[in-house]
């Protein structure tokens, strides 16, 4: 079914704001066109990985020049010519990239890769896009407000903005955000109509979930029991948190694919749960109770056997500075061990706020390292030799282990600097 | 690929065009969804998923029939990229319709189907012979293999 364009999208798609906005409307089309999507959306809040690629791909595109112009053309528009990228004329913004722009070495990346982010930082800032470089935006300069339209990538920030904020996005993908960012257009499906906002299945909350522990726990066991479906939380969920939000979402995007929830009496769009259904709550009911919490942790401990552990990694999503100041006031006066490394990620922002509030000196005396832009499951870097790491996020458990073939751990965050800080992962469910 | 009719097929679908096309293969079923970025590794082509049912399993030149996308937004770049190494499925069998998948297909360039009047995942089993008309609508289904 062809989609409807306004007389505007029908002359971007003819090239009269020139070739490239010409090729986002044509990708922007075949994308809404495989959603069955009947028209698009206006969006000036844009947050992609715009342009950014390892030297690898650049030179598989050697015969385009090779650079950033090609990249963006061949794969960002999923173009068959190679066109000029112009400067973006709206709120577009980059979201985590490779490897810290100070620490690089420390991650393992090479002169020549170093050179490489360089060089496509300087296009993406060349290009007016602002450089957030993290998963977090809106703990760095990108809060949305309630029914903003906004096209975003990165799954937990995704789920952020709908659940916490009631902006409205979609999961958006690499090549969608690009083309966003050029024609300002995303398809109208989704998130961005009122019917699909409303919730799927119930879970009801019967065991205590107050601390951010406990919010993730019950975030990774939400994602495996509704999977891309919309829950509704009700019962005892107390608390409330930006920091529990974002690591509740985080688990329950990565454990199914969540891209929004409700709980009652917490989130915008959920004053009652009658509300968060649009009518009676629908499709089927869940209890997290004592036993599927259990469960839970025990799936995400499931791929740790040594209790030697060479690595820990906080911050994923990145780290709030309420946590930085957090895993400062734990480290306080301790050494991390010298079989293990401490490495905690963050934004470039709220490193700019650490630095300023005095965690950031207070972690690197405690031999950690604090790091911005990525994180270990992005940029594949963890310390050399590393074979079981630990982690306080239930994203980070998923997905790291699977991805660098190493054991883990899943536990507080006490409990992971405390493994820092002695080589040994000692936690339990209490 | 020449597409050759030796008996008729044992099962047909009918659905709806994602990404036009015809093609034909053989077939990888997982009833799991799919993650892309951390799930597969592109230069592969291979599922990595830590408790996926098909971990360890190539679905470079298959036709891959799934119930859907999940995890990362990264999802569409993961899959775009197998279309850059080689290692990219052939064609995509979807029952629930992601933005994720819809791109994924979408950039991947390969034959995809979804909104079926009959459930791939219970018609079509791993080895069996699948033709994609993706601009008729419909999926031919040869059981075990090639006709």
């Amino acid at each position: 079914m062809a989609m409807r364009l306004s007389d505007d999208e029908k002359a971007m798609r003819d090239g009269a704001r020139g070739p490239a906005v010409a090729k986002a409307m044509d990708l922007l089309i075949r994308y809404g066109e495989a959603l069955g999507a009947e028209d698009f959306v206006y969006t000036d809040n844009i947050a992609g990985v715009p342009g950014s690629s390892p030297k690898w791909v650049k030179d598989y595109y050697a015969a385009d020049g090779g650079d950033y112009r090609a990249v963006f053309s061949r794969f960002d528009l999923d173009s068959d010519e190679v066109v000029d990228v112009p400067r973006i004329n709206g709120f577009a913004c980059h979201l985590q990239g490779g490897m810290d722009p100070e620490l690089w070495r420390e991650q393992g990346m090479t002169e020549e890769a170093f050179a490489n982010f360089q060089a496509d930082e300087r296009e993406v800032s060349g290009h007016g896009i602002q450089v957030l470089k993290t998963c977090t935006p809106y703990l760095a300069g990108n809060v949305p407000v309630m029914g903003e339209h906004c096209a975003w990538m990165e799954s937990s920030a995704v789920v952020f903005c709908n659940s916490v904020i009631g902006g409205r996005t979609n999961c958006e993908g690499r090549e969608s955000t690009s083309a966003a960012m050029l024609a300002k257009r995303v398809p109208n499906w989704g998130f961005h109509t009122d019917g699909f906002r409303k919730g799927q299945h119930l879970i009801q909350v019967e065991t205590p979930v107050d601390s951010i522990f406990e919010w993730g726990l019950l975030g990774y066991y939400t994602g495996s029991a509704v999977e891309d479906a919309i829950p509704v939380l009700d019962g005892s969920i107390t608390d409330p948190a930006l920091i529990k939000h974002k690591h509740f979402g985080a688990a329950a995007a990565s454990s199914g694919g969540v891209e929004m929830y409700h709980m009652a009496g917490i989130t915008p769009e959920a004053p009652s749960v009658e509300a968060a259904f649009g009518g009676a709550a629908r499709g089927q009911r869940f209890t997290y109770g004592a036993n599927e919490r259990r469960v839970t942790y025990e799936r995400l401990n499931s791929i740790g056997e040594s209790s030697d552990v060479d690595y820990v990694m906080l911050g994923c999503p990145h780290y709030s500075a309420d946590q930085l100041a957090e895993a400062a006031r734990l480290l306080e006066g301790r050494k991390v061990h010298e079989n293990s490394d401490l490495w905690i990620f963050t934004s470039r922002a709220v490193k700019a706020t650490a630095e300023a509030s005095g965690s950031a000196d207070i972690i690197r005396r405690a031999g950690a390292k604090l790091m911005t832009d990525t994180c270990s499951a992005i940029s594949q870097a963890v310390p050399p030799g590393t074979k079981v790491a630990a982690f306080d996020s239930a994203k980070q458990t998923h997905y790291l282990p699977a991805i660098m073939g190493i054991e883990g751990w899943f536990g507080t965050t006490q409990e992971c600097i405390d493994a820092a800080c002695t080589g040994r992962w000692q936690g339990r469910l209490t | 690929m020449a597409i050759t009719d030796v008996r008729a097929p044992d099962v047909l679908i009918r659905g709806r065009k994602v990404v036009g096309g015809l093609t034909e293969g053989e077939a990888l079923v997982t009833h799991q969804t799919i993650s892309g970025w951390g799930g597969v590794n592109p230069m592969k082509g291979e599922i990595i998923e830590t408790h996926h049912e098909l971990r360890g399993q190539s679905f470079a030149g298959k036709i891959l029939v799934f119930p859907g996308a999940k995890g990362s937004s990264g999802w569409s770049a993961m899959f775009h990229t197998t279309r850059l190494t080689g290692q990219a499925p052939i064609g995509l069998l979807y029952n629930i319709t992601t933005t994720k998948a819809a791109l994924g297909a979408v950039v991947m360039r390969v034959p995809t189907m979804t909104d079926f009047d009959s459930d791939p995942l219970d018609n079509i089993e791993t080895g069996d012979w699948v033709r994609i008309d993706a601009d008729d609508g419909t999926v031919s289904v040869w059981k075990g293999g090639r006709p």
